[in-house]
This record gives C-alpha cells, sequence and structure tokens, in this order.
C-alpha cells in the first residue's frame, strides 16, 4: 500500500488548515454560502435533507486495517455508528455537524485520509480494480498509476473549476471490474508485444441524466506520457466544455458535440504543446510508487487445498471467493447487503471487525468495491474457514455476491435533497422476495440497480435490471430498464415500458425472473445474456402482456 | 513580492472612493501598465493596443502571433466559478508570455493561490481582498503536487533530486 512521505502529509496538513480557515471566514459571514460551497464541495461536504453530508476519499478503493479503524471511530464519535461504502468507493457519513468538522478532519489526516475532491466541479477521488494485485489477469497492478493520478490531481490549479464534476478509472486487465467505460476517463493499462505498458484511453463515458459509453480517443499512451495526456484531455474540456447548462456540462456531452474525431484531434493538437514541457513524473517516481504497491510475500508453501466440509462455508466460499494469482491464496468478497440491511451501510463494529480481520489473515489491506462491497485479496486458503467465521460473527457472511439481493442502490430520498424517490426500501423489498438461498443461486448472476433520481448515483443505467426512481405528479414512481452492463461488454440499460408504484416495480421485477427462469437456454445462461439473445419483446410481455 | 502600491485606485480619476475603484494586487517590480486595454476582437483587427481583455470564451491563443507587442493581458473572471481563465493564462507563459497577466472580476482570496500558479501576477477584484488573509493564502502550500506556469518543483521532482 502507498504510504505518505514528508511531502504527502505536508500537503494534506496544509489543505486541512486552508479548510478550517475557510470554515472559520465562513462562520464570521467574510465570504458567502454561494462562495463558499464549492470550497466545502472540494473538501466532500454536502449539505443534505437532514444534516450534512461527508464524503471521504478512499484512493482507488485500498486502506488499511488502521484506517478502517479510524473511519469505525468516525462513525461512533461524529455519527450515528454507521458509514456507508459509495459506488466510488468512498465513504459517506450522513449526520456531520458542521463545528465537528475540524476535529474530524484532524482525526483522519492522523491516518493519511482526509476528504478532498471527493465532490465539486473538479478531479474526483480516483477508482481502480477491487481485484488489483490480486487478480490473475492483469498486466500488473493499477494502482500505481491511480496513485500518480491522485497526486497529479490534488489542487491542480488549472483543472479545479471545471464545467462539472471528473471522474477518472483505471484497471489493468480485460476484465473491467470497475465501469471504465462509463467514466470520463477510463484507462486500461495494458502490455505491448515488446513488452511495455501504456493506457487505452477511453474518453466521455458516463451515466446520470446522458447515459454515454466512452470512446476510445487513444489505443496507446506510453505510461511514462499519460499524466500529460490527460493533462491535455483536461484542458480541452475545461476550455470548450459547456457552461450554459449544467446538465450539459460533463465531457461527454462535448465528445458527442464535437464527435469523437475531432475531440480526438483537438486533444493531440493540446498534447503536441504540453508534451515537451516535462509534466510527466519521472521514472525514479514511478518505480518509487510502483515498489509500494509491491505484493505482499506469498507464502510459497501455502497449500492449495480447502476442506469445505462445512456446508455454510462451502456456499460461501462458492459465491464470494475468487481465484487469486498466487497458489495457496485466494480473494474474498465481504457482502455488505445482508437481508434486510441497507445496500453499503457498515456499522462501527463490523468495520473494526474488517480491520482486525485484514490484519489478521490479509496483510492489512481492504477494497471497497463500486458495488458498495468490501474485498480482502489476499487471503490464504488455509485461512479462509477461520476469516468466514470471523465475518459471519458480525453478520458479514452473507453469500449473495452478484446474486439478485447483491444490489446497488443511492441513498435516495431517505436522505439525499436531489432524490425523487426512495431506493433502500426498494432493494429492501425486492432482495426479501428472494430471500432464500437457493432460489438466489439458481437465478445467478443478476445485478439490479437503483437510482433514486436520474443523476444515476445507483447506476441504473448499468443494471441487468436497473431502476429509476421519478416523481410523478408528487407520487414516488419507478421507470423499469433492462440490459445495462458496466462490465467489459459495457451497454446501457433500456426503458422496458410505463412505470410502476412502490409495489408495482417489485412486482414487476418477480415477473422479469419468472420469465427468464422458464426461457434460459440452460443453467449457464445469466439474465442478462437471455435478454441479449431473445430482445426487450418477451420481456415487456411478461411484465405488461 | 506584493506590491502594495497601488492597492488604491489607479483609474485615473482623481482620488475615487475606494470602494469604486479595484483594489488591486499585483506581484511584479516593473511599473503598473495604465493606458487603455482593447478588446479581444479590437486588438486582433489591428488596433495599437499594448493590452487586451480576454473573455472566458475567447480563444487566448490568437494572441500568441503578437505576444512582443503585449504587456498586458487582463483576463476576465465574470464568475469565480468559470474556470477557462485558469488555462488561458497557463497558455500565454507555455508560450513564453513574460508581460502581466491580469485577473479581474470575480476574483476571490481562495483562488489566488491557484491563480499565481496559472501564471497570473495582478489581481482586480471587484471587492478588495484582506491583505492578511492574502499573505495567509499564498503562503499556505509548502509543496505542489504538479508542474504549472510558476516554476515551482513538484513533489516528484524534490524526492528525486541528485542527492537526496
Amino acid at each position: 500500500m502507498y504510504r505518505y512521505d514528508q511531502y504527502d502529509q505536508a500537503i494534506v496538513d496544509a489543505r486541512v488548515a486552508e479548510f478550517k480557515d475557510q470554515v472559520a471566514r465562513r462562520l464570521r459571514g467574510e465570504i458567502t454560502e454561494d462562495q463558499f460551497k464549492p470550497l466545502r464541495l472540494m473538501n466532500g461536504l454536502y449539505l443534505q435533507l437532514h444534516a450534512y453530508m461527508l464524503r471521504v476519499a478512499i484512493p482507488y478503493g485500498t486502506l488499511s486495517g488502521t484506517q478502517m479503524r479510524m473511519l469505525a471511530h468516525i462513525a461512533r464519535k461524529y455519527d450515528r455508528d454507521y458509514g456507508h461504502f459509495t459506488t466510488r468507493q468512498n465513504i459517506q457519513y450522513n449526520w456531520i455537524k458542521l463545528e465537528q468538522f475540524a476535529d474530524l478532519l484532524d482525526d483522519l489526516s492522523k491516518v493519511e485520509m482526509h476528504a478532498f475532491q471527493t465532490s465539486g466541479n473538479c478531479i474526483r477521488n480516483i477508482s481502480s480494480d477491487q481485484f488489483a494485485g490480486a487478480a490473475a489477469d492483469e498486466v500488473a497492478d493499477p494502482r500505481p498509476y491511480a496513485e500518480l493520478l491522485r497526486q497529479w490531481s490534488t489542487l491542480h490549479p488549472e483543472f479545479s473549476f471545471l464545467p462539472r464534476k471528473f471522474k477518472i478509472a483505471v484497471i489493468a486487465s480485460d476484465t473491467d471490474r470497475a465501469a471504465i467505460q462509463l467514466h470520463d476517463i477510463g484507462l486500461q493499462l495494458r502490455r505491448n508485444d515488446a513488452g511495455e505498458l501504456g493506457f487505452r484511453v477511453y474518453v466521455g463515458g458516463g451515466m446520470g441524466r446522458t447515459p454515454v459509453i466512452g470512446s476510445v480517443v487513444r489505443d496507446w499512451i506510453p505510461v511514462g506520457q499519460f499524466l500529460s495526456y490527460s493533462e491535455a484531455i483536461l484542458r480541452v474540456y475545461n476550455r470548450h466544455g459547456r457552461r450554459d447548462n449544467i446538465y450539459k456540462a460533463r465531457i461527454k456531452i462535448l465528445v458527442n458535440e464535437l464527435g469523437v474525431e475531432e475531440f480526438t484531434a483537438q486533444v493531440e493538437a493540446e498534447w503536441a504543446e504540453l508534451a515537451p514541457l516535462g509534466l510527466d513524473a519521472p521514472q525514479a517516481e514511478y518505480d518509487r510508487i510502483i515498489a509500494q504497491f509491491a505484493p505482499p510475500a506469498f507464502d510459497l508453501a501455502a497449500p492449495d487445498t480447502l476442506d469445505l466440509s462445512d456446508p455454510d462455508f462451502a456456499v460461501w466460499v462458492k459465491q464470494n471467493v475468487h481465484a487469486h494469482k498466487a497458489p495457496g491464496y485466494a480473494i474474498a468478497t465481504i457482502s455488505l447487503k445482508p437481508k434486510r440491511g441497507i445496500p453499503g451501510d457498515a456499522s462501527s463494529a463490523q468495520m473494526d471487525a474488517v480491520a482486525d480481520l485484514a490484519e489478521k489473515y490479509a496483510h492489512d489491506e481492504i477494497r471497497v468495491t463500486h458495488s458498495q462491497n468490501l474485498v480482502l485479496a489476499h487471503v490464504k486458503k488455509a485461512d479462509l474457514y477461520a476469516l468466514w467465521q470471523g465475518l459471519d460473527a458480525v453478520g458479514l457472511a452473507t453469500p449473495n455476491l452478484d446474486l439478485v439481493s447483491d444490489i446497488i442502490a443511492c441513498p435516495g430520498m431517505d436522505y439525499c435533497t436531489l432524490a425523487n424517490a426512495r431506493s433502500i426500501p426498494i432493494a429492501q423489498k425486492i432482495a426479501a422476495k428472494f430471500e432464500d438461498l437457493e432460489t438466489q443461486r439458481d437465478i445467478g448472476e443478476l445485478k439490479i440497480k437503483v437510482s433514486g433520481c436520474i443523476n444515476g448515483c445507483g447506476h441504473h443505467h448499468a443494471g441487468h435490471i436497473g431502476i429509476l426512481g421519478v416523481d410523478k405528479k408528487g407520487e414516488e414512481a419507478y421507470q423499469l430498464l433492462l440490459g445495462g452492463s458496466g462490465a467489459e461488454d459495457t451497454t446501457l440499460a433500456k426503458i422496458l415500458g410505463p412505470g410502476f408504484d412502490e409495489d408495482g416495480i417489485v412486482v414487476a421485477v418477480e415477473k422479469l425472473i419468472g420469465f427468464y427462469r422458464g426461457a434460459r437456454s440452460g443453467p449457464q445462461e445469466r439474465f442478462l445474456d437471455t435478454y441479449r439473445r431473445l430482445g426487450p419483446a418477451p420481456f415487456k410481455e411478461a411484465v405488461y402482456g | 513580492m506584493v506590491d502594495h502600491q497601488d492597492q488604491q485606485a489607479v483609474a485615473g480619476a482623481a482620488s475615487p472612493p475606494l470602494d469604486d475603484a479595484p483594489a488591486r494586487l499585483r506581484f511584479r517590480s516593473d511599473a503598473p501598465f495604465e493606458s487603455p486595454i482593447a478588446p479581444l476582437a479590437d486588438f486582433l483587427a489591428g488596433g495599437n493596443f499594448a493590452a487586451v481583455r480576454v473573455d472566458p470564451g475567447e480563444d487566448v491563443r490568437t494572441l500568441l502571433p503578437h505576444l512582443d507587442r503585449l504587456k498586458l493581458v487582463e483576463i476576465a473572471f465574470p464568475k469565480f466559478r468559470d474556470g477557462r481563465g485558469y488555462s488561458s493564462a497557463r497558455i500565454l507563459r507555455e508560450a513564453g508570455f513574460e508581460g502581466e497577466i491580469r485577473a479581474a472580476g470575480d476574483v476571490l482570496v481562495d483562488q489566488l493561490g491557484f491563480m499565481r500558479r496559472v501564471g497570473f501576477d495582478s489581481f482586480a477584484p471587484n471587492r478588495p481582498l484582506d491583505p492578511a488573509v492574502v499573505a495567509a493564502t499564498l503562503a499556505r502550500f509548502p509543496h505542489v503536487y504538479m508542474k504549472a506556469a510558476d516554476g515551482l518543483a513538484p513533489v516528484w521532482a524534490l524526492r528525486h533530486q541528485a542527492g537526496a
């Protein structure tokens, strides 16, 4: 894991001091709320329905046990004893008091954490693959490059007042676990025939009001130049992105209005100006950061076998454990989607338990996934049973990864000022309909994603089944979308037909799943595959017929 | 160095009330340039001007062939949230412009650090800035992560300088 050096710590400390000063000047009335708003947003502080919401950055979703324990401490001391892990691999607290905020920032900075650029019209926290460093199919660990991006984008003087927010994701394998084609910039690390590393660069993806799949603007940029190339993309966006309409201000609109060819030509022209200026970090800096992400010293003698005689454990292993690149090791996903739970929520006790288990069994490293789950990436197979028991003791051993009850949901109208409808109760009601694990396993991989408004924080466009809450003449209503994917085969879900009320949407999902189970070609055909094979018509008939 | 000599009015009228005049901040040692500032279109139309004003939607690169006869480029910030002017300033510095680049308009103290980094060296904010807050703001960050137009070495350079 990356550790701060004196420079990183000095910058974070200065940034915390700066924001404390800004808060003090706001409280003295020296700056208006309108002037203060972008300052607090760039420090992760939102004013929500009931209180301030704070979004703490978890760079590329990786944190240590110590850091997780601090997140638990913050939940206990400043919130109502829980936190909410987000689809951007961050954590949100929903009940923060402004007068305690300075102390909270101090607590975070003690463990090399902060809330910078988790909101606002700037380059946001960089996201990445939760299996980084452990997946057999990656060409290299993508996180050093995400860290280079983190540093490059922190307090960037030219790009702190962009037309709109800007999200970057980095992966290093053909399997996309980070939805890079749905980001403003998606970077896929690849290795060429000469053994060199470079990025394929997608630009202009995004969800929200106008969902767009990113376009490849460059098939290869050498790793040594990807920061200056990113700078060129951001400059074209900062200069030419629309500022007349907040709903048309994301880079995807600029790419669409210019066309990919013209946009690419402008980026290349800008890069031609920037490339000679020495903006890229030197190889020594790459080496320094890469060294900090060196894999743990794997025990080469670790047994590669697993005792699956406990049937409950066996089910969890089958559903929540993935193959690791090192023999004798495995990747374990901790579901934050327990029965009747709130997707992505964890109590302080659960966070502490995960911290303990990570230190004991997983080389002190935890990942947050964009599906609002947690991952322990390096677990000895011999330790999996003890890990599972430890998780089970705190209600974190739900074996439902990627199943129908593993639902992404935004906070919705229970918390959010933007929402038109509640998301959490919809997710809970659907999950309750399929509580029986055998049924869930029979249905197989099915990604349901629920957003409480058109901004799409619940990724409904990328759901195999997407649900969008809307306001229909003052009533909460829900649109039904099918066929989305945020994986390497990215597709955007399409509206199936007229919307429903709260109970109606749950019934509609039941009908869809019922139809799918009868129509699939075999147990291996996922819901999404059946939809792609048959098209929307028979699904529509099943729901509305 | 902050040159406070023209913190007060410079607009020409005799002793205008402080509130009516922009309170300037200037970080240059040469004499302030006080001739008329032309709108970009007038300048490009061939007028004999040494100072030009660039609005947010205007392409600062149209000035690049003329930099040698420009002493001042004033970049307008009608709204502080419109960040296009940051790119404009940095593009001028990248092209080698050494004259004055002034940020004018809705310029707030919490933007000054960023503005200095992209190459602004004078400021004409709509409302006067508190000198103590300005000083604290500009002294805030001991290090920077990335290169810009101010010549500061990013931390990656400090980390790997010879003998470090």
